[in-house]
């Protein structure tokens, strides 16, 4: 069962292309959100070998904001949306209501917001995918974690433990002027969804 | 300082054994870290388990220290190996948080109660007594194992440090 170890280059670009009308939309809503250009990076598909996906954001014990959505429906997947915890105060002194402080922690209300910023994002992420895809995608409700990378991320690649040794990350990177990254975009789809996405969009997948 | 020169690591779905310095894994989730120890020939062993039973594995076990049943006899034999003795291993072990609360059907939800089950359930099995556990909560742990004296150092963003 190494199906996504035989995933050619070609697949591999669909999935890109999923990945960047996701993030293109969601960017566009975050743009609107603070009322200022946000760029993105390409997305990234690959598989990441276990020990080395919490590299992909700082190290395994990287204190990171991430919000979290399991998607429901016929593409199940595991969206995070991640910040390090500078870039989040960052964008939340976007927002007109929290000035910037030097405070560290995160008030309830700053946890509050960042939920409901996630919360629009990912909403337009997975509209978008669900409409270019025609299938039924829809995330629970946004849970908030700020903990180490590694302990968050490994929670959306289980299901891959089952098959193997890697998992299949799509990722995308927002920036907002020059290179600071604002925070990552991460879909995880299920093992058994990869068939379904394939299916929808024409493209034969034995 | 010179402990952190020697500090073996421990990745997911990863186990080892060491002979000095410390052995260490980090982000721990839902993942359980099963640490076994020998307190007379001072030989440490860590396993980084990720999934309860290898009965779930669709692959044909390829890797035998991501599941909790087949990665602690493997570490009894790398620890026998170097000459610890099956009667004086102390077990301890951290992890098997629930990162996320859901009330979904879905058991891959809770995996880590389930992960810290099946551990103890393999701990019985060989007669290895279970001297401390930091398990469970929704927090992530990074760990390090010290061969010297046996602690468990604990480290969480929310708790701080503890040593066990």
């Amino acid at each position: 069962m190494h199906l996504y170890e035989r995933l050619g280059e070609y697949k591999m670009d669909v999935l890109k292309e999923v990945g960047n009308i996701g993030a293109g939309n969601a960017a566009t809503a975050l743009s609107h959100l603070l009322n200022r250009p946000i760029d993105m990076a390409v997305p990234k598909v690959r598989l990441v070998p276990f020990e080395c996906i919490a590299d992909e954001v700082g190290g395994a014990e990287q204190v990171v904001i991430a919000i979290y959505f399991r998607v429901e429906g016929e593409a199940s997947s595991h969206l995070f949306f991640m910040f390090e915890l500078e870039p989040a105060k960052k964008l939340l002194s976007n927002l007109e209501f929290f000035p910037a402080g030097e405070e560290q922690a995160f008030s309830e209300m700053e946890i509050s917001a960042l939920s409901e910023i996630g919360n629009i994002l990912a909403g337009s992420y997975l509209s978008s995918l669900a409409d270019f895809t025609r299938l039924s995608m829809s995330p629970t409700v946004p849970q908030l974690a700020i903990d180490m990378a590694g302990a968050v991320l490994n929670y959306g690649i289980l299901q891959y433990g089952e098959m193997g040794d890697s998992a299949l990350l799509i990722d995308t990177k927002f920036l907002e002027g020059c290179d600071e990254v604002q925070g990552t975009f991460f879909l995880i789809p299920d093992p058994d969804s990869f068939s379904k996405i394939f299916a929808a969009l024409g493209v034969p997948f034995e | 300082m010179i402990e952190e020169s020697t500090v073996v690591k421990v990745g997911m779905a990863d186990l080892n054994v060491c002979l000095t310095g410390s052995i260490r894994t980090t982000g721990l989730g839902s993942c359980v870290g099963l640490t076994l120890y020998d307190p007379v020939a001072h030989i440490a062993g860590m396993a980084h388990v990720m999934l309860p039973s290898s009965d779930i594995a669709r692959e044909g076990v390829r890797n035998i220290a991501k599941y909790a049943d087949t990665a602690v006899p493997e570490l009894i034999r790398r620890m026998t190996l170097e000459g610890a003795k099956l009667t004086r291993l102390q077990a301890k072990m951290a992890g098997g948080a629930q990162m996320f609360a859901f009330a979904s059907n879905n058991d891959m939800m809770r995996i880590g109660p389930r992960n810290v089950e099946s551990c103890k359930q393999m701990l019985q099995k060989h007669g290895i007594p279970l001297l401390a556990e930091d398990t469970g909560g929704n927090y992530g742990r990074t760990i390090e194992l010290r061969c010297g004296d046996g602690m468990l150092n604990i480290r969480s963003v929310q708790l701080g440090v503890k040593e066990i």
